[in-house]
């Protein structure tokens, strides 16, 4: 399991998410929120805050709750 | 980076058509990953219901076997009698099990039959649009209880699982939900129990799951999560309902 020192990042498939927003409303640390374009389902898909910023500054630690919670397995967990 | 959440490999690549929220998806996932860990992909038979998950074909990359409505534990005793090899599970919806294939269940598990059932608890027809089923709680409102399910009309939600774990033939039954990760990881212990329980030809096992149907409910997919833990667990609490196995961490055969 993650240590303290560990960081980890998720990859969110915004064309496999649904809208349901369980992995916002799970995320110790709120990095997850809603991006404001639509995908071909036609649903506003959850972004992962992250995404553009270096490993180094991750507030993410690959706890994998949003993941476990993904109704259509559109998150990856990795972990350093 | 080292990969430590993703897809298991026993799912096909196909995207699933329950609508969002749905615990339906949830569960299939924790069923491959349970086959993938135990590694029983090229001898596990699957038999969906009718419903919203009768097209589990299009997501397992397994052998399936089609039941008709209710059916699937007469479905799988003729394919556990023909191939005791196999590793064969139910994967039923409340109103399938529960309502329709109340028969077949019961003579089933009092035949002790060694299959795995899969119940997936939702508290309404979701494929049909709603409608009021066996195990739809009291004032909960259905497309055909608008104003909620009334003890002395409707009669009181029937819990088949507490039935089932009356007769002999059973031997491990439990109760589960999806509605929190802390529930899923319980669920998927349970669902991997139940697996080695078949495996080690010990008789019949059962999971209940209650699962969120949001759609149905009229609830976002958060709110419905929170209506399980907070009102349907009232009428279905979470427990091990029957155990007679103990633990099975003892039989290293089964690893």
């Amino acid at each position: 399991m993650a240590t303290k020192s560990k960081r980890g990042l998720i990859k969110l498939d915004a064309e496999l998410c649904k809208g349901c927003y369980l992995c916002k409303s799970v995320c110790p640390l709120n990095l997850i929120s809603i991006s404001d374009r639509l995908n071909q389902k036609g649903y506003h898909p959850a972004i992962y805050i992250e995404d553009d910023i270096g490993i180094k500054e991750h507030k993410c630690k690959g706890c994998a709750l949003c993941a476990i919670v993904c109704p259509d397995i559109a998150i990856e967990v990795y972990r350093e | 980076m080292k990969k430590v959440f993703g897809k298991p490999k026993s799912l096909k690549d196909a995207v699933f058509h329950y609508c969002p929220g749905c615990g339906h998806s949830i569960i299939h996932r924790l069923v491959a990953e349970i086959i993938d860990e135990l590694n029983i992909e090229e001898k596990v038979i699957g038999v969906p219901p009718a419903g919203c998950a009768v097209l589990a074909y299009d997501y397992f990359d397994i052998d399936i076997g089609e039941s008709p409505h209710g059916r699937g534990a007469a479905v799988a005793t003729g394919l556990k009698r023909a191939l005791p090899d196999r590793i064969v599970f139910t994967y039923q919806g409340d109103g399938d099990i529960a309502a329709i294939g109340t028969a077949e269940t019961i003579h089933a598990a009092n035949r002790g039959e060694n299959i795995t059932v899969i119940f997936v608890n939702n508290g309404v027809y979701g494929m049909t649009g709603g409608q009021m089923a066996p195990t739809t709680i009291i004032g909960q409102i259905s497309t055909t209880t608008p104003g909620g399910r009334n003890e002395k009309r409707d009669g009181a939600p029937i819990d088949l699982s507490e039935m089932l774990a009356l007769t002999d033939g059973t031997v491990y039954i439990e109760r589960t939900a999806v509605d929190t990760p802390k529930n899923i990881i319980r669920t998927k212990k349970a669902i991997k129990k139940a697996f080695r329980v078949q495996m080690a030809g010990l008789g019949f096992s059962l999971v209940e799951v209650l699962s969120p149907c949001p759609t149905n409910l009229k609830l976002s997919p958060v709110q419905a999560n929170e209506w399980i833990g907070s009102t349907m667990t009232n009428y279905f609490p979470l427990k091990v309902i029957k155990d007679k196995v103990g633990k099975l961490g003892a039989s290293p055969h089964l690893e």
